[in-house]
């Protein structure tokens, strides 16, 4: 039967919510914060932030990274900014409407009473990196620049140049050393999480792998957070991190916390190419270049004509063509899908004929070389390296890549799963971008979630559930049984001794998502989908090839108890697709478009969280609900024409 | 443009060590069909997968993002920390900046303060112990003034970001004789300095920070330069110029 899922939304007025709530939360009286440790896995913005914090409190932290050192973790890939409503261009921002466009933005499909909260503590994000030395940029009278990003009509983006993912980080990281330096972060690095023990339905710590020796151990605390980042690498090539994975929200997951809306992925439409068959990983340039790039392809299939011999009239500007008033700065998700599906007619350009134009011709020839210098330089000098290519000469080549995935763990308005104890912060939770994220909202959720949200609403779990003397060690015979689970898993991935590398798994799963549960879906390629990957998930646990051995460092094993995850993750993508009959945001569903071919929601229907719930590896999971009520921001179909 | 695509052969000298306690050696292997268009680490994926292929254990380096920020990929290519380039990560070179029949030497950061876990891969710790020391403002969450309270000349924010920009890689440490760790250090004790949020504890962060260093194992710098020359984000040896004023500031003015 269908389960209701209590969101714990407090009542009132949006704008009331949170204070009320902060409000009524029980607290832990200071003396006692030091009797409760606390386990944060992953040190991006969400974990780093949450450690950190938690730590100033009070509270025993042990942080889990599977890097070398916290610092790496891919938060510090972002290269755009932070949105925050601080109006201090004084062009009319509020946190309503960084609220209101959140949630418009999201297609309708977040929860207002989150999406609120974060447009509401946003400004004490920047107050707080500012103050920790975050190198923002400045204008001349020495205040903080901000631009603006992503469609929204005003400037509320913080930047620190390209790299205000690597200065915030390395702002919440610093923080985390900080307290580390006083004892009480312990952090561990190269230690991956393999398991989550859950006692009598709570939650009691976890089990990790030791990376470099090989050996498993055994950890217990008070609550565990997952601040483990998303799930993008499931179609193998990605703008993620080579070492970025759903390992640990999985491991959550079959231990009863829900997934919500798995098949909620974004596609960024300006990353760079695949190169070819050795290509590892993609990279992003920021989606500004649309503000002067045409975007275009041959109207002739398999025209293989170098991009300046093709005459303008043989020049398929399509993005323009079909829509006359946003023309090349369509949303993100309308561009993505519009270039596969000229690359899917043949149209596509270059030497794997997977990629369209991005021309900056006219514009060089209308503001001058110096001027697109001046505002892409790095961006083209970034393209230039990588394709040994000159876009000031030859129009860039472009294609979308998986950037970001929405859905993750489902968490209640205290960021708690369905498992008591184990909340999830950041991108690993589902929370705050319904079916599509705005541009520099990434670092603003992570970081109001760690900085913000967690040290209040964990304090009531602590408080509120007698964990004071409720205490569970690691010689509980649950935790033996954890981790002789993982030890058989990883020892069981070993002995397969089959013909296929890890990789070649990998990159097949990656196709098959692709292709079937990309930009485009329909039920015909979502029931495909499935069937092949279950197909290929027994063939890996039949014929994978993992080379090495249980003792000491094995990147073959490692990688392989990954894949092994996303094969099952990968499934359940296609399920939630599946059942969603709509498109909204990110997921297109063919059957359900407009007739000029545009997303078409079905609010009636769909206006909800799926929340998907482990029943065992051979059932079906369980679809559950959690209504979505829109009640401040008026529900309306969008419309770009 | 690039469909000048090639493919080379190319003779590989790479350091294979089992583990930290392992005396390690250099192993020789031929690739070929490397595709210009592959970046160095595509190469080494490619090279791991041939030898998983032969039932071989695969060559283990850091590697994550694979976009020239997280800092975690190293190697010194031919002697060079990461390779030839100026100003790229290992993760950002790519195979047409060599040539068919080329011989690629590929060895480990060398220090002692990073040891070798496996590989190619070392154990750079003792950077976050060196952060540890004083690499952050003392200011706890919710403690902030409103952001534009504090005023910065753009002028120093921007100097602030350059030595900011710093991604921890090593290979500083990696290119210099001394095995020193100046640059890293001065960069952070640099944006620091730079900024008013910083200000109230440049003292001691000088101190400490310069200490830990020393016991760690780092070496001490004699003007090579190296460093410099190597770092794939630019950071510049004015840094540490800035960070031996604040440290002879502090140890003269020390009230400690």
């Amino acid at each position: 039967m269908t389960k209701k899922l209590d969101s714990k939304v407090p009542e009132g007025p949006v704008q009331e919510k949170w204070d009320n709530h902060r409000f009524k939360m029980k607290l832990v009286n200071p003396s006692n914060k030091r009797k409760f440790k606390v386990i944060v896995v992953g040190t991006g913005l969400a974990g780093a932030a949450a450690s950190a914090t938690l730590s100033e409190l009070g509270y025993n932290v042990d942080a889990f990274c599977i890097q070398d050192s916290p610092r790496r973790a891919h938060s510090i890939a972002a290269q755009g900014g932070i949105n925050a409503a601080k109006n201090y261009p004084n062009d009319g921002d509020s946190v309503w409407r960084l609220f209101y466009d959140t949630v418009k933005g999201g297609d309708y499909r977040a929860r207002e009473a989150n999406v609120y909260r974060l447009a509401q503590v946003s400004n004490n994000i920047i107050d707080q990196c500012a103050a920790q030395g975050v190198p923002f940029a400045r204008e001349y009278g020495g205040t903080l620049s901000n631009r603006s990003f992503g469609g929204a009509q005003v400037s509320r983006t913080f930047y620190a140049r390209g790299q205000t993912g690597q200065q915030l980080l390395l702002g919440a990281y610093s923080a985390m050393m900080k307290e580390a330096s006083k004892g009480k972060i312990n952090i561990h690095t190269r230690r991956e999480m393999v398991d989550l023990v859950v006692v009598e339905g709570r939650t009691r710590g976890i089990v990790t792998r030791n990376i470099v020796t090989g050996e498993f151990e055994k950890w217990a605390a008070d609550a565990v957070l997952l601040c483990t980042g998303g799930y993008g690498n499931v179609y193998f090539l990605s703008t993620n991190a080579m070492g970025s994975n759903g390992s640990a929200a999985w491991k959550a997951y079959k231990k009863g916390a829900m997934f919500g809306n798995p098949c909620f992925t974004q596609i960024h439409p300006t990353c760079i190419p695949v190169h070819g068959e050795n290509q590892s990983k993609l990279t992003l340039m920021s989606e500004s270049l649309r503000n002067d790039g045409r975007v275009w392809v041959p109207k002739n299939k398999g025209d293989k004509r170098k991009p300046n011999d093709i005459p303008e009239e043989e020049r398929d500007y399509y993005l323009e063509r079909i829509y006359p008033s946003f023309g090349n700065l369509v949303p993100r998700d309308v561009a993505s899908r519009r270039a596969k599906e000229s690359v899917d007619e043949g149209k596509g350009v270059g030497k794997t004929g997977v990629a369209v134009y991005l021309d900056f011709s006219d514009a060089i020839e209308r503001d001058g070389e110096q001027a697109i210098r001046d505002r892409y330089g790095n961006l083209f000098e970034m393209y230039n390296r990588i394709t040994d290519e000159d876009p000031y000469k030859v129009p860039m080549r472009i294609f979308p890549a998986v950037h970001y995935t929405m859905g993750g763990l489902w968490v209640d308005y205290n960021l708690q799963t369905t498992v008591p104890g184990t909340f999830a912060l950041g991108e690993a939770n589902f929370s705050d971008h319904g079916a599509n994220r705005l541009g520099a909202s990434a670092l603003m959720q992570g970081l109001a979630d760690g900085y913000f949200v967690i040290p209040y609403t964990l304090g009531n779990y602590l408080a509120s559930e007698g964990l004071m003397t409720d205490k569970v060690t690691d010689d509980h015979p649950e935790f033996d049984k954890c981790m002789n689970e993982s030890k058989d898993r990883f020892n069981r991935l070993l002995n397969i001794k089959g013909t296929r590398s890890v990789d070649s798994f990998h990159r097949e799963l990656g196709h098959i998502m692709w292709e079937r549960v990309g930009m485009s879906r329909n039920e015909e390629r979502l029931k495909k989908a499935i069937a092949e990957i279950t197909e290929l998930r027994a063939e890996f646990w039949r014929d994978v090839k993992v080379t090495g051995t249980d003792v000491g460092l094995n990147i073959e094993l490692e990688k392989a108890n990954r894949v092994a995850d996303f094969l099952e993750l990968g499934e359940l993508m296609a399920r939630d697709a599946l059942e969603r009959k709509e498109s909204c945001g990110g997921h297109f569903r063919e059957e359900s478009q407009t007739e000029e071919n545009e997303a078409l929601r079905n609010d009636e229907d769909y206006s909800h969280v799926a929340a998907w719930e482990y029943l065992g590896d051979e059932a079906t999971p369980q679809r559950n609900i959690e209504e979505l009520q829109f009640e401040n921001v008026p529900l309306t179909q969008r419309s770009y024409k | 443009m690039s469909s000048e695509e090639k493919t080379l052969t190319l003779n590989l000298k790479i350091w294979r060590q089992t583990n930290s306690e392992d005396k390690g050696q250099m192993v020789d292997y031929t690739l070929e069909g490397v595709s210009t268009d592959s970046s160095f680490l595509e190469m080494l994926d490619q090279l791991n997968e041939k030898l998983i292929g032969e039932n071989h254990d695969p060559i283990a380096f850091d590697h994550d993002c694979r976009e020239g920020i997280c800092g975690m990929c190293s190697l010194m290519i031919n002697g060079q920390a990461h390779g030839p380039e100026a100003q790229t990560t290992t993760c950002q070179l790519h195979m047409r900046k060599f040539n068919d029949g080329d011989t690629i030497v590929i060895e480990p950061w060398r220090a002692r303060a990073f040891p070798v876990v496996k590989d190619l891969m070392v154990d750079r710790g003792s950077f976050d112990e060196i952060i540890k020391a004083g690499g952050f403002v003392n200011v706890n969450t919710g403690n902030a003034p409103d952001a534009n309270e504090i005023l910065i000349p753009k002028n120093d924010a921007d100097l602030a970001m350059d030595a900011a920009s710093c991604i921890g890689c090593g290979a500083c440490v990696a290119s210099c004789k001394n095995a020193s760790a100046m640059l890293f250090v001065s960069a952070k004790i640099s944006q620091m300095a730079l900024l008013p949020q910083g200000e109230l504890e440049a003292e001691q962060r000088a101190l400490s920070m310069v200490e830990k260093m020393d016991e760690l194992g780092f070496g001490n710098c004699t003007n090579e330069a190296e460093c410099e020359a190597s770092c794939p984000k630019g950071i510049e040896i004015t840094n540490i110029a800035r960070m031996n004023r604040e440290f002879l500031k502090s140890a003269i003015s020390s009230k400690l």
